[in-house]
């Protein structure tokens, strides 16, 4: 029963962060139809403003809300110089124009901070256990679990309820048809390029939090959760994002426990497989109802 | 021969005898201006040009972008060390792999090897292929990006066929500047040749307009399909050459960075050409190359209080921004996507219709 317990709420911590993660790429995507590489990134840079602040003796919530002003000046700057000039050419060139944003921003941190992982101030409180009854529970997992519903369920009132969030649902379903009703398109993709940088930093804070490091590679793994996250739920489908992304980390925790070692070091592959699958029988996702209009 | 039908011939080969004729001269700069550390660098040059070409045969006349050929790429290099080495050879490189297979007992010579690594990698890579084909757009950048990911676990935990994450040592040195030469030219051939057949004329077609395509009877994904193959084979044949050249390397080695450094080379010189492939790709490793020793100078300096005490990644962060500068002044790459000079429409056709 302790251990089930213990499953549940390490699942629900992880899959809190995974939902985030997968919402602020699908955002993204939902306008754009691009896939962006470099989100990992905005969690790199998160970390790195955090590092950079830890010596000027600042309480840690003001240099973590400026590490996330970071992430989220990032995420516009990389829409502003980059994306937007290729924005017209294809599906394809924005793709690589992302990947090599990705690259140029890991190699930057390498150059110019170092190639080695770097200690990050982290509060006190993300390291304490407490106790629920018998149940020995993570404070951070507790902080997370917390902070991530409440962020899932602003997004949700967000984009339903203010202008912004249901003008970038419009674009999301028709870009075209949006900027006819005089929206403009700048403004749009800029919003969900500042929304998905807001999200990233945040999850940074607990993502690095974990490790309590931060290293130019430390985006990899997020952003390869989201997009399997993404691709399992349905791009286009927010909701089925975030539920395909609380069913990853019921897969991951469970698999940790039941698998043996062998089969654990091949579990990356065969979960790529899997998207590789969906991708080519189930384009739109395996939560994404089969008859959802004309395809 | 009359002199019009040598002129028409002439003029429709041009880009490839011109590209022939530039690999011909990197390869011989070392002889005229000497050392031995020139030669590595003209040499990997040679190698990229068969890698960039490899990509290009597939992703440039097809226009869907490949995230995972570093993959065949890898699979080539560990499938032509299975081949090329002696069982004695063996024991030490790959001493994770049981005595009793079959592969172990396996010894060809170097070429041989290349052509079976390369033959067996076309194979996986044919099903794989057969899979992927039907995916449009970033889906199947994505699905190939997967394809990678898959391929790198593997390498990393299969330690009978790679020796895991650790380091393969002692490949014999086999690739030599001449070889590379030979590699390169002849692939460079090979994609010029299929690009203007009427196979790849139709997958082309494909790339301008797929309804189009379709719709005067090209079978799309089976022309697509007929690019991926030898793209994959050719991909596995510069890992072959790379894996006996560098002679050490690790499944570190075939991940993102090299897969982002194919692609920014075959993006900058122009995916649509073998021009652009053949000069992008030489562009790129030369000039890297010089960013490079200039990263090792500045790590070795310690007097200089103003520069860092080490450059790594600056490499990488310059390749990158000249990808990205490439992509924004010139989306088809430096070569804008044309051979050079640019190849006439074969008589009595219509010349092609560009209307992006």
């Amino acid at each position: 029963m302790n251990d089930l317990a213990q499953y549940v709420m390490s699942s629900l911590a992880l899959g809190g962060l995974y939902a985030l993660m997968a919402l602020g790429l699908a955002i993204v995507y939902g306008i754009l139809n691009l896939i962006n590489f470099a989100y990992g990134e905005l969690i790199m840079v998160t970390g790195y403003t955090l590092f950079l602040l830890g010596g000027l003796g600042l309480p840690w919530l003001l240099s973590a809300a400026l590490a996330v002003l970071s992430a989220v000046i990032t995420a516009l700057l990389m829409e502003r110089v980059a994306f937007r000039p290729v924005r017209n050419t294809s599906q394809t060139t924005m793709l690589i124009t992302s990947f090599a944003i990705s690259m140029l921003l890991q190699n930057g941190a390498r150059l110019l901070i170092s190639p080695r992982a770097q200690a990050v101030p982290m509060p006190g409180l993300f390291t304490q256990n407490v106790f629920i009854g018998d149940l020995r529970v993570k404070m951070i997992d507790l902080i997370t679990i917390a902070v991530s519903l409440l962020l899932l369920a602003l997004m949700n009132v967000f984009l339903r309820r203010t202008l912004l969030g249901v003008t970038l649902r419009a674009a999301a379903q028709d870009f075209t048809m949006t900027r006819l009703v005089g929206i403009r398109a700048d403004a749009v993709i800029a919003a969900a390029f500042g929304i998905s940088g807001l999200i990233a930093g945040i999850v940074a804070l607990f993502w690095i939090g974990k490790s309590s490091l931060v290293e130019p590679t430390v985006g990899l793994q997020p952003v390869l959760i989201a997009f399997i996250a993404s691709v399992v739920g349905g791009l286009d489908n927010l909701k089925g994002v975030v539920a395909g992304a609380y069913l990853l980390s019921f897969m991951t925790v469970g698999l940790q426990t039941v698998l043996p070692q062998v089969l654990l070091d091949y579990r990356q592959a065969v979960m790529f497989i899997i998207v590789i699958m969906i991708l080519i029988w189930r384009p739109r996702g395996l939560l994404t109802p089969r008859a959802g209009g004309a395809l | 021969m009359s002199g019009s039908a040598l002129r028409a011939f002439l003029r429709r080969y041009m880009p490839l005898f011109l590209c022939i004729g530039l690999l011909v001269v990197t390869a011989l700069l070392p002889q005229w201006f000497g050392g031995r550390v020139f030669e590595r660098v003209v040499t990997l040059a040679l190698i990229s040009v068969v890698l960039t070409v490899g990509l290009h045969w597939f992703s440039g006349n097809s226009g869907l972008m490949s995230f995972g050929h570093v993959a065949f790429m890898a699979m080539g290099a560990y499938a032509t060390i299975w081949f090329s080495l002696s069982p004695a050879q063996k024991a030490v490189t790959l001493p994770d792999m049981p005595k009793d297979w079959l592969l172990y007992q396996i010894h060809l010579p170097f070429v041989g090897a290349l052509l079976a690594a390369a033959a067996l990698v076309a194979v996986v890579g044919a099903a794989i292929g057969g899979a992927l084909i039907r995916l449009r757009g970033a889906a199947f950048t994505i699905a190939t990006f997967a394809v990678l990911l898959v391929t790198h676990t593997v390498a990393l935990h299969a330690r009978q066929l790679t020796r895991g994450a650790r380091t393969v040592i002692g490949v014999p040195p086999y690739t030599t500047l001449w070889v590379a030469l030979a590699a390169a030219v002849v692939v460079v051939i090979g994609a010029y040749l299929y690009k203007e057949s009427g196979l790849g004329l139709q997958v082309r077609a494909t790339r301008e307009d797929e309804t189009a395509a379709a719709a005067i009877g090209i079978n799309v994904n089976w022309v697509r399909w007929t690019a991926w193959v030898p793209s994959v084979a050719v991909t596995a044949l510069a890992g072959g050459l790379w894996a006996h050249f560098i002679t050490t390397f690790s499944p570190l080695a075939f991940f993102l960075e090299r897969a982002f450094l194919v692609i920014a080379m075959l993006v900058i010189g122009g995916a649509e050409s073998v021009t652009g492939a053949v000069v992008g790709a030489l562009g790129v490793a030369m000039v890297s190359e010089v960013v490079r020793s200039i990263e090792n100078w500045i790590a070795m300096q310690s007097t200089i209080a103003w520069l860092p005490d080490q450059a790594v990644g600056l490499t990488e962060a310059a390749v990158a921004l000249a990808m990205i500068l490439v992509l924004i002044a010139r989306p088809r790459g430096v070569t804008g996507g044309s051979e050079w000079p640019a190849v006439p429409p074969p008589a009595g056709q219509a010349p092609p219709h560009h209307g992006r």
